[in-house]
């Protein structure tokens, strides 16, 4: 089988020891909550660590609360307790929804919330092993020079594969980070780039410790849903994802829209020009396909992952429709996924 | 043996259950199973293969010092310390332990590590520097077929062909010209790769510096056994091969694989045990699975439905070895005429080296590609002469008993019933054509071998042997060289003698799978190991049961024929209570005969078939399946799913309905995947950058094979009509369900939304697009548009049993022109004057 490579692993008890561990170093050392992307990266070569400091041995990093108007999600809260804590399941359905669909359940007993949203993007071209990587010469996202899915093109498309992402990015939520120097809280949103290789706006010495969702994103104030693609029920990374959360005012009016497309660009990509097409009006079967069609026009679907890429961008309209139309309460149009079921 | 053996009669056919004939059981091997990969030994040590990065390349430099300095690092191999060439087939010894002088594709082994890690094994491995001078990158059949390219070997039929076959049993035009519609469709049916949950394991422990045992997960030890003793240059008798139980086989681990070898041989270089266990990728490497096939069918027939002629044209993508792969060339053409009667038949076919994994036998071989395509044209069919296409199968069945128009000898067709059980259990005459725009109803069959009619080498010898040997224990202990892959032929041996001496299957004991110690059995392939080791163990325990009859009749005094072996006791029939238990009768039997053993053995019926090729098709009799599903299918996005699947299956009599029932739902698991969604399918890169191919996706996470989440509800029906040429009745039921699958999704498919997707996986895009093109008033079809202009080479000319043949070809080239006397490009004669010449032939015959 893979093996991992030789590596010094640390289990502090203090996230003040892992900030001591990290202060100062580069790239060589990694911080990991559940594994389940890092280890893999690592048996494959294409993610190395020197060193790698857990997170997991530090109790105060893993819960759910409420205060000050926001639930905040510990960082190593696992994807299993997130979905199980009712307080989630009821106020924030959509992220309910994307988490339990993460993986399987072996894989969500041990990823965590705050590795999800780190969670490395993808590409079939750099998923693999270290001797397949040699038999295309690497690529740019690793010890290459060439991205093999678009070679003309000076960037990275690594697709983010994250299924929170796109539903946190929708609510509104924040992101708060630690280090020996201080700490920050910045919005989802820009804590992700548009580069496949330098997806998020963290340094290596910054430990994810927080995910904050405000409370006018919750179910009393808006509706959300996500509908995510991918060949089977289960196991799979989403092809397509797409998280809806819509506010609206006394006359079913829409006051606020926000729609992320996961999976189809290299961070979550917000529709754009949802605010002039659905400000003001109700969600009907016009809307409902107006808005669809920005979401086709936003999604940049790649030939890096399963499916065919185009019609992958006719599932992004697709599903767009499908969960706009779930929120709206509209007839159904879409085979759902199998998880829906 | 005091006295010679008289009695060898088969047991008449029973309806009636047995004691463990027809009884669910659990499986004798369930529990405590030991894998190649459990093994352990004292200073076992690691084994590591270093596989080639480019697809094609001489290999200028092997350079092993970077590797030599990890800690743990214990010795290498290269191709040059085995330079015997070996391959499963005699006519393809085209594979070498480690290459040689140049790789055919990425990850064909080059050179070998030893460590006493396997971590360290792997870093010795990564470190290993090969230099390559790239040849031509050949990654399709038709960049196989230009002769300007480099060549990945240097025997075939020509540029990168493997093999050209072309073959035709009567005159096809005359069926054209009498037929009312001539229909030809072009098709395509993806390769992809048998996915068994375990992972292929060799360990290899030296016993002497000229001795070796090998365990393997391998379904063939035998031909294992064949190609170390050539590769290691040892005499077979130093060399053991032990098949541990496997964990899924499906034609993956019928091969000789590299490591096999180089495991054995490194562990006689190091004088110590050596094991390697291949990761999911080399795995996708080792491959020997499904062709990727393009296939073009031209079929007629009458208006009623009965087909009168078809010509089946194939060319398939066959990687870059022999593997099995000129029997599966002929298998994509063999089988066509068993499930239905086609009174004259042609075939063409073409395997292409390419720079890919080897293809070979999966589930199936080679025939759900021709099956799928048959299938879907015969809805096609019915279609176009408003018929139901359950009607037009069921005008078509092949005759039981009958020899086909391509000389196959067929035993009992349970099809008529199979059709009849699946169409009443879907309701297909109240439902088909009538449900709502998006859910449909799809019907397919299928047929397939109950064992290879002949072994893989030329040899006069049973192709199965079974030894008993019994004592004053009472217990039977039973040895044989079948492996079990965990499709249950232990316990089908088990059952076979227990049920046969009157004992509980607790009192058997199994030594299977050991070139050592159990006699010859050629292997788990080819579905041959319930009808042939069922039938030699048959024999052998009808042997040990005259032996102990004979002495317990004169001990009771009463005539041999009223023994009866049950209960663990033998009796007098006339009077139960006069009799004695199995032991005490073994025990007198011992003390009559001296030490008690028997043999049995199997070989198949000859074939009628006589001419060159006629060896690939030929079994003892043949499982028919047929099968109907219901799929929901969403015309806005093309995504659909199977709802339900009912499937029957002619298994003649189940040996053991739980294990039968297994295989079939495991068939139906294997022919969604297939239908639905897997490929092994490669990528390469631009041209100008790089001559890279590659897998797409070797790893179980991107290779996509349903989970259990994605498995419809099966209704399965067990058809039950003992056959007389297998054991106890027995037919196969290891690969046949499958063949109905892809096929009968298609068809479903097309009910549902009115579309037809002429290949698989059928992937939703691929409905869309035909969706988009029915709305364009275009052909609502998605599939390959044509299939190419290739040269088969001459075509062997086989009059049919019809025409008076005698399973011979003509080769005198004035029978031939006789019968040839339809020019191939169709410029035809007229039906008078074909029939003149037809006469003409068989007079001068």
């Amino acid at each position: 089988m893979l093996r991992l490579p030789p590596f010094d692993f640390h289990t502090p008890g203090s996230l003040a020891e892992v900030l001591e561990i990290v202060a100062g170093e580069g790239p060589e050392t990694r911080v990991v909550a559940g594994g389940t992307d890092l280890w893999p990266n690592m048996k494959r070569r294409h993610q190395r660590a020197e060193r790698v400091v857990s997170l997991m041995a530090i109790p105060e990093l893993a819960g759910i609360h409420a205060h000050n108007g926001e639930l905040a999600l510990g960082s190593t809260t696992t994807l299993e307790d997130t979905v199980r804590t009712r307080v989630v399941a009821e106020r924030f359905p959509a992220l309910a929804r994307a988490v339990a669909s993460i993986s399987s359940p072996p894989l969500r007993n041990m990823g965590t919330i705050g590795g999800n949203i780190c969670v490395d993007t993808r590409c079939t071209y750099y998923n693999q092993t270290e001797e397949w990587r040699r038999s295309i010469d690497y690529c740019m996202k690793e010890k290459g020079t060439i991205c093999w899915v678009a070679p003309s093109s000076p960037r990275c498309w690594a697709h983010t594969a994250s299924d929170s992402a796109p539903v946190l990015c929708a609510l509104g939520a924040r992101v708060e980070m630690k280090s020996k120097q201080g700490e920050r809280i910045i919005p989802l949103t820009d804590f992700y780039r548009d580069d496949g290789i330098e997806y998020l706006d963290k340094a290596a010495n910054e430990v994810v410790t927080r995910i904050l969702i405000p409370d006018e994103s919750d179910s009393t104030h808006c509706r959300s849903s996500f509908w995510k693609l991918r060949r089977r029920g289960s196991i799979d990374f989403a092809v397509l994802s797409v998280a809806a959360a819509v506010w609206t005012d006394d006359g079913d009016r829409v006051t606020d829209a926000r729609i992320y497309l996961g999976a189809v660009g290299s961070r979550p990509l917000p529709v754009t020009g949802l605010a002039e097409c659905l400000e003001g009006k109700v969600l009907d079967e016009e809307t409902v396909s107006e808005a669809a069609a920005l979401a086709r026009k936003t999604a940049t679907p790649m030939d890096n992952t399963d499916f065919q890429a185009q019609w992958r961008g006719v599932m992004a309209a697709r599903y767009t429709e499908a969960a706009l139309g779930e929120i709206a309460g509209l007839e159904p149009r879409a085979l759902p996924p199998p998880h829906l079921l | 043996m005091a006295e010679p053996i008289e009695s060898d009669q088969q047991e008449e056919i029973r309806d009636e259950p047995g004691r463990h004939i027809g009884q669910p059981f659990r499986r004798v091997d369930g529990r405590a199973k030991v894998f190649a990969d459990d093994l352990h030994f004292p200073r076992l040590c690691h084994l590591k293969l270093v596989r080639s990065t480019v697809p094609h390349a001489k290999i200028e430099k092997i350079d092993f010092s970077a590797a030599t300095e990890v800690p743990g690092y214990l010795g290498s191999l290269t191709g040059r310390q085995m330079p015997k060439p070996f391959g499963i087939l005699p006519v393809s010894q085209d594979e070498h332990a480690l290459c040689i002088d140049k790789v055919r594709y990425v990850g064909d082994p080059v050179a070998a590590v030893a460590a006493t890690s396997e971590e360290a094994a792997y870093a010795a491995a990564l470190l290993v520097d090969v230099e390559y001078q790239p040849l031509d990158t050949i990654d399709s059949v038709d960049t196989a077929l230009d002769e300007e390219r480099d060549r990945i070997h240097d025997y075939g039929d020509g540029a990168n062909v493997h093999k050209r076959v072309s073959m035709r049993f009567g005159d096809v035009e005359t069926g054209y010209a009498e037929a009312d519609l001539v229909l030809e469709d072009t098709f395509f049916y993806e390769g992809n790769t048998h996915l068994a949950m375990e992972q292929h394991a060799t360990v290899a422990v030296a016993e002497d510096e000229d001795r070796v045992t090998v365990f393997s997960s391998t379904q063939t030890p035998h031909y294992v056994h064949r190609a170390l003793a050539k590769v290691l240059e040892l005499p077979p008798s130093r060399i053991r091969v032990i098949a541990c139980s496997n964990g899924g086989g499906f034609g993956g681990k019928s091969d000789i694989f590299n490591h096999e070898i180089v495991a054995a041989k490194m562990a006689l270089e190091l004088g110590r045990p050596v094991r390697i266990t291949l990761n999911r990728e080399e795995i996708f490497y080792c491959h020997r699975g499904r062709h990727p096939t393009l296939m073009h069918l031209r079929t007629g027939l009458k208006k009623d439905g009965s087909m009168t002629a078809q010509h089946l044209r194939t060319a398939l993508d066959g990687g870059a070895y022999g593997s099995y792969g000129v029997a599966s060339t002929y298998y994509t053409g063999a089988l066509q005429t068993v499930t239905y009667d086609l009174p004259r038949y042609r075939f063409d076919g073409v395997r292409c080296f390419t720079n890919k994994p080897p293809c070979g036998p999966k589930r199936g071989h080679g025939t759900p590609q021709p099956r799928f395509a048959f299938e879907v044209h015969l809805d096609k069919a019915a279609q176009q002469l408003g018929l139901d296409p359950a009607d037009l199968r069921l005008r078509n069945l092949a005759e039981p008993g009958s020899v086909t128009s391509n000389w196959l000898q067929l035993g009992t067709v349970g099809l008529r019933r199979c059709i009849e059980a699946v169409v009443a259990g879907s309701g297909w005459r109240e439902r088909f054509g009538k449900l709502p725009h998006g859910r449909g109803l799809g019907l397919a069959c299928g047929s397939y071998l109950c064992g290879a009619g002949l072994p893989i080498y030329w040899n006069h010898m049973p192709q199965s042997g079974v030894q008993l040997k019994l004592d004053r224990s009472g217990g039977v202990a039973v040895f044989c060289g079948e492996a079990e892959i965990g499709q249950g032929s232990d316990s089908v041996l088990a059952a076979v003698v227990a049920e046969v001496l009157g004992i509980e299957l607790a009192d058997i004991r199994l030594c299977v799978a050991d070139t050592d110690l159990t006699p010859v059995d050629l292997g788990s392939y080819s579905s041959r190991v319930t009808l042939m080791v069922g039938h030699a163990a048959h024999q052998a325990a009808e042997r040990a049961r005259m032996l102990i009859a004979k002495a317990v009749a004169r001990r009771l005094d009463v005539p041999l024929e009223r023994l009866v072996f049950a209960e663990r006791r033998v009796f007098d029939a006339a009077d139960p209570e006069q009799g004695l238990s199995f032991e005490d009768a073994v025990t007198l039997a011992e003390a009559k005969w001296g030490t008690l053993g028997t043999t049995g053995s199997y070989t198949p019926p000859r074939a009628p078939g006589k001419y060159r090729g006629a060896g690939v098709g030929p079994s003892p009799t043949y499982s028919y399946s047929a099968a109907v599903i219901e799929v929901e299918v969403d015309p806005e996005t093309g995504l659909y799913r199977p709802v339900h699947v009912w499937i029957a299956h002619d298994i003649g009599r189940s040996i053991n309905p739980v294990l039968v029932l297994g295989q079939v739902e495991g068939s139906i698991y294997m022919g969604l995947g297939e239908a639905m969604m897997e490929e092994q399918a490669f990528r390469s890169l631009p041209r100008h950058l790089s001559s890279a191919l590659v897998h797409k996706t070797p790893s179980l996470l991107e290779y996509k094979s349903p989970t259990f989440h994605d498995m419809p509800p099966v209704t399965s029906y067990l058809i039950e009509d003992p056959d007389p040429l297998g054991p106890f009745g027995a037919k196969e039921v290891g690969q046949g369900p499958l063949l109905p699958i892809p096929p009968a999704l298609a068809n479903a498919v097309h009910d549902a939304v009115g579309v037809r997707i002429d290949q698989v996986p059928i992937h939703p895009h691929m409905i869309l697009k035909a969706l988009d093109e029915k709305g364009r008033g275009r052909q609502a079809r998605y599939g390959p548009a044509a299939f190419p202009e290739i040269d088969f080479g001459e075509t062997l000319i086989v009059p049919t049993p019809a025409e008076g043949g005698d399973g011979r070809a003509l080769d005198d080239p004035e029978k031939r022109k006789a019968h040839d006397m339809v020019g191939e490009t169709g410029t035809m004669s007229s039906r008078d004057e074909a029939l003149k010449a037809k006469d003409r032939a068989l007079t001068t015959k």
